[in-house]
């Protein structure tokens, strides 16, 4: 079993962490992990990618990801401007930050594979205060594939976060992952 | 499900995975300016220092590489045990000193996180910076995991101190395809690393008590003396690392082979590389074996001293051998393809040799596999690959 996923998100939005986040709690559950990002001069607000690959084998590969089974979309916006969906295999699946929901943003990328949306971005200001999707994307990836369970996520923030951010980014994980789980299974 | 999972073993970032080793190491003085890829390196070290883990040490912080690679001179001189690290333009700008450390004898052992070199400004990977070091007397092992980055330090340190050695040693990661990767990596203890590497003893040292000097003046009739001494401790260093390889194999159950690893060593044809991209070599070298092609792959670890009667020994019989570089000499070729073509001086083997991946161009699998076939069918020659299509100005 090999599980490749592309993460694609705007600077800031902490679109490495949510690749880095998920490597380390699928280790916990027993997968080989590994994650890595693909950086530009990093900078608030230009599109950013990071990769992750979740694996029963120890991971020799290194390359970027170009046939993701699935493909989360940290930022709403990006669908204007990047080809966030290229080479999204057909039995694979969009995950994404879209408020509008998931037929628009069907239509909208033209893809055959399954699309599951959350806003994000509503979920993270309402509880951290600030735009910042990457853990409601983590939960909501874990949610809509069922791959790593709610409680190894909610043990990994403990490692990521410090102080106040401990808790805020469980129930944001907690929330998402629901959310998606009733849309998803 | 994997079934065994070592206890020891976290999912952390490869600049961890090479801080936690240089602390085990127990070093006295480290000195370091920052530059990405390398920073986090130093950050984890620094916050390491900060909360009291580092005994007998000092961490200093530099203005520059220069003067970082300058402080460690007379640190290492003084006997002190160090550790520097850095990458592209930090490591040329430590290059004055760094060929001065190697000419005093001084162990310093460095991390290089590989990035390519200005201009045009990159700070995405290539094998160029280490490159250009070549000629500086300094050991260069290239890793291709972050648990390969891991075990490399304490062997450094044993090698670059052994009495027969006593030369810098740089470990070679490659930068973001290792530094930011986050992996399992199996990370050591310290006892484990308090019984393979004794404290740093040095015979000479600078001391009031028995005054020496250290780089001298040396005219003609000395010099080349000094010169062929460093040849011959890169001769002796050879067979040190082999020893030292095999100890590390024993006492942490993982065998990283010796100068070189060699995957299916009958084959008819091989192709040749060092780093990170190793690891994709293997899934592409098994692929192309499952569709009858009979292809092995050579992982060189060791560039200086350069193995050159290992794959001698190892290429014998090859009929055909692909050398990926991902760096050139300007002006001639890829750097691994002309020690490989010197070594092999004689042989009958078609070398082809190609530069691929620089200034951080990703290496897909799929191109990959179609340059090794193409060029084992005879329908891929040597050159730069994955190059698009461009118009060069010529003002």
């Amino acid at each position: 079993m090999l599980i490749e996923v592309r993460f694609h998100g705007r600077g800031g939005q902490g679109v490495v962490t949510a690749a880095d986040f998920l490597a380390v709690a699928g280790f916990k559950e027993g997968y080989y992990t590994l994650s890595f990002p693909t950086f530009g001069a990093e900078k608030r607000g230009t599109p950013v990618a990071s990769f992750l690959r979740i694996s029963d084998e120890p991971i020799v590969v290194r390359d970027e990801i170009y046939q993701p089974d699935y493909v989360v979309v940290l930022d709403p916006s990006l669908f204007e401007s990047v080809n966030v969906t290229s080479g999204l295999k057909s039995d694979g699946m969009l995950i994404a930050n879209y408020p509008k929901g998931p037929e628009e943003l069907k239509a909208k990328a033209n893809i055959k594979s399954k699309v599951a949306t959350i806003n994000a971005t509503k979920l993270a200001i309402e509880i951290l205060g600030r735009p910042i999707t990457n853990t409601a994307m983590v939960g909501a990836f874990a949610g809509a594939t069922g791959i790593l369970k709610l409680e190894t996520l909610k043990k990994t923030v403990e490692e990521f976060f410090k102080g106040a951010l401990i808790e805020k980014n469980k129930l944001i994980i907690e929330q998402a992952y629901n959310q998606m789980r009733e849309v998803c299974r | 499900m994997p079934t065994e999972v070592v206890w020891m073993m976290k999912v952390v970032r490869g600049f961890y995975s090479v801080a936690h080793a240089v602390k085990l190491c127990r070093p006295n003085v480290i000195c370091a300016y920052p530059i990405t890829p390398q920073t986090e390196i130093v950050e984890n070290i620094a916050e390491m220092y900060a909360n009291g883990e580092f005994e007998n040490c000092r961490y200093i912080t530099a203005e520059s590489e220069f003067a970082a690679a300058s402080i460690l001179v007379g640190a290492s001189a003084a006997g002190a045990r160090t550790f520097t690290a850095t990458c592209s333009q930090g490591l040329i700008l430590m290059s004055e000193v760094l060929f001065n450390a190697a000419g005093m004898r001084l162990p310093i052992v460095l991390v290089n996180t590989n990035r390519a070199l200005s201009a045009p400004l990159s700070i995405w990977n290539d094998l160029q910076d280490s490159m250009a070091l070549r000629d500086a007397g300094i050991i260069q092992l290239y890793v291709e995991n972050n648990q390969e980055a891991h075990d490399a330090i304490p062997q450094a340190y044993k090698i670059a101190e052994n009495r027969k050695v006593l030369l810098p040693f740089m470990v070679c990661m490659d930068g973001f395809k290792l530094t930011h990767a986050y992996e399992p990596v199996d990370l050591l203890d310290q006892s484990l690393v308090d019984n393979f590497l004794p404290p740093y003893k040095p015979e000479a040292y600078l001391t009031t008590k028995k005054p020496l000097a250290f780089g001298c003046y040396a005219p003609p009739h000395v010099y080349m003396e000094f010169r062929v001494a460093m040849q011959n401790a890169m001769e002796r260093a050879k067979s040190v690392m082999r020893d030292v390889f095999r100890e590390w194999a024993e006492v942490s159950g993982r065998n990283w082979g010796g100068h070189l690893e060699v995957v299916h060593p009958d084959a008819k044809f091989f192709v040749v590389s060092m780093g990170s991209i190793v690891g994709l070599l293997r899934k592409v070298v098994e692929e192309l074996r499952k569709e009858g092609i009979d292809v092995g792959l050579i992982k060189l670890r060791t560039f200086r001293p350069f193995p050159a009667e290992d794959l001698r020994k190892e290429l014998s019989s090859a009929e055909k051998i692909i050398v990926l570089d991902r760096s050139i000499s300007l002006g001639y070729e890829g750097n691994l393809s002309i020690e490989l073509k010197s070594a092999l001086y004689g042989f009958s083997a078609e070398i082809i040799s190609m530069v691929i991946g620089l200034g951080g161009r990703d290496i897909p699998k799929e191109f990959l596999k179609d340059l090794i076939k193409n060029a084992i069918l005879g329908k891929e020659g040597s050159g730069f690959k994955g190059v698009k299509e461009f118009e060069e100005v010529i003002p």
